[in-house]
């Protein structure tokens, strides 16, 4: 059936042709904070302010894979369906364990999805996720699949004493895409919103991130966020008050808090997404395990836009409306905050041996 | 180099693959396609649910060739709730998990080690931890 296009704006937006959601997703947050006061005792001689409280850093025994496995057996827990069911198991994050050898293929044979299955990893910075998650809702809006699992993972590093140290943290969250029918969470429209802008970058072998200071601000982060939820929403006849919640990408607190209010939108509204306080910035896995947190506590009906930045850079900015079947499945599976309550603080050297930053 | 093995081994590792009798019903864990209760042959799969209890354990300080950087660590018996007993590490303790023997326990895959140096392949495989709620 050809659906009418209403206006300019509402053509620009990305829609599958039959209506997908989100039929099951799972978080996952490691267990070890880093006060980041430790970091200012370190290499501020204790003055200064911190850009969080604290940062999730993950064991010596996890990585972007085996983090993907448990969020990803989490959403399974949700979605009901056999892992089998699945036709993608697609990973974005930018700290995948291999250079060359996919992240998709562990977690799909980890969680008993191969072999007919499509597995793969996705890369564009702090978006990777949200990446995937478009080309997952492709997937099932064309009726190549009926399922298909989008996972936004990172075990994000900072050079020690850089700027970036104090936020970069562990975490996100997997979901699994399917039928409007069956899911949580319709997702109504998409629009993303790239330009080529050079504000954070890592050449090939190098360890730790290099970023264009002052120039990650204006033209990076709120010119993409606010364009791609501004256009959503034009797109979609929507306005800041029909959204119960609103998540954006939280490399910090003061971001996110900020191009909230640029765009309309209340303290109360961005606040149960807004994770970066107490967990850092997940990098690809943060406005989606924000949304988790959201989906966590959200009510039958409700909206909530999501929009998630990736440097290099762009937005993809999400319109979704939460389901009843939410209120009998979200249960099946351990919350968002469960994961953030479950807390053991580190020192700087337990960090050190953890993050393997002395190894050769 | 042992990747074959390590590929033979992926399945019962990462997932807690084992195996059910079609005889006697009993859960096998690792699978060995011979029952070990009533000598039947065995050999459907089946996926443990990961749940059980610590029967017993110790911390090791000082830890084989591979595993060194993560000494200290706990390695127990663990009781899988469908049966079966088999060794595991522990991990996700915190400070406060004061490791008990029944104390509940959940299976997650971890990385248990990298096959030789940093060009190694990694591999993972089942750890518990303390249940989460
Ligand atoms: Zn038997």
């Amino acid at each position: 059936m050809e659906e009418r296009v209403h206006n300019e704006s509402e053509a620009l937006l990305l829609k599958p042709e039959r209506k997908v959601g989100i039929v099951g997703y799972g978080a996952y947050v490691p267990r070890y904070r880093l006060p980041a006061t430790e970091i200012n005792r370190i290499w501020k001689g204790d003055t200064g302010g911190t850009p969080i409280r604290e940062k999730a850093v993950p064991g010596l025994d996890e990585d972007v894979v085996t983090m993907s496995i448990e969020a990803a057996r989490n959403a399974l827990l949700r979605a009901q369906i056999d892992a089998e069911e699945l036709r993608a198991v697609w990973v974005g994050s930018e700290s995948h364990p291999y250079a060359v050898k996919p992240s998709g293929t562990l977690v799909a044979e980890a969680i008993g999805a191969v072999p007919s299955v499509s597995a793969g990893d996705w890369e564009f910075a702090c978006k990777a996720g949200t990446e995937a998650l478009v080309a997952a809702m492709g997937l099932v809006g064309s009726r190549m699949a009926e399922y298909a699992l989008a996972i936004g993972m990172d075990t994000a590093q900072g050079r020690p004493g850089d700027a970036l140290e104090y936020t970069a943290a562990a975490g996100g969250a997997a979901f699994i895409i399917g039928p409007a029918e069956e899911s949580l969470a319709v997702i109504d429209a998409v629009y993303s919103y790239v330009t080529d802008t050079p504000d954070f970058w890592r050449r090939e072998g190098q360890k730790y991130p290099s970023h264009g200071q002052r120039f990650t601000g204006t033209p990076a982060y709120f010119k993409h966020i606010t364009s791609a939820a501004s256009a959503l929403m034009e797109g979609t006849n929507t306005e800041p008050s029909d959204y119960r919640f609103a998540v954006f990408h939280q490399p910090n607190t003061k971001f996110p808090t900020n191009v909230s209010k640029m765009l309309g939108f209340s303290k109360e509204q961005i606040q149960t997404g807004l994770l970066s306080p107490v967990i850092g910035n997940t990098y690809a896995g943060a406005a989606l395990v924000g949304l988790s947190a959201v989906l966590d506590v959200a009510e039958p009906g409700n909206k909530i836009l999501v929009t998630s930045f990736g440097s290099g850079a762009g937005s993809d900015a999400f319109a979704i409306q939460v389901t009843d079947a939410i209120l009998e499945r979200r249960g099946n599976a351990p919350f968002t905050q469960d994961y953030i309550q479950r807390r053991t603080e580190i020192d700087y050297g337990m960090y050190v041996r953890m993050r393997r930053k002395l190894a050769k | 180099m042992e990747n074959p093995r390590h590929w033979r081994l992926k399945k019962q590792r990462y997932g807690l693959v084992g195996e059910e009798c079609p005889h006697c019903h009993e859960k096998l864990f690792p699978p060995r396609d011979v029952c070990p209760h009533c000598g039947g042959e065995a050999k459907e799969e089946f996926t443990f649910s990961g749940q059980g209890e610590v029967y017993s354990f110790t911390t090791m300080y000082s830890a084989p060739a591979g595993y060194e950087e993560y000494a200290p660590y706990t390695v127990a018996l663990v009781k899988l709730e469908e049966g079966p007993v088999l060794t595991a590490q522990l991990t996700d303790l915190g400070d406060d998990e004061e490791v008990e023997i029944g104390m509940p326990v959940e299976m997650v895959t971890r990385r248990l080690r990298s096959d030789g140096d940093d060009s190694g392949i990694l591999i993972y495989g089942y750890k518990f931890r303390p249940v989460m709620k």
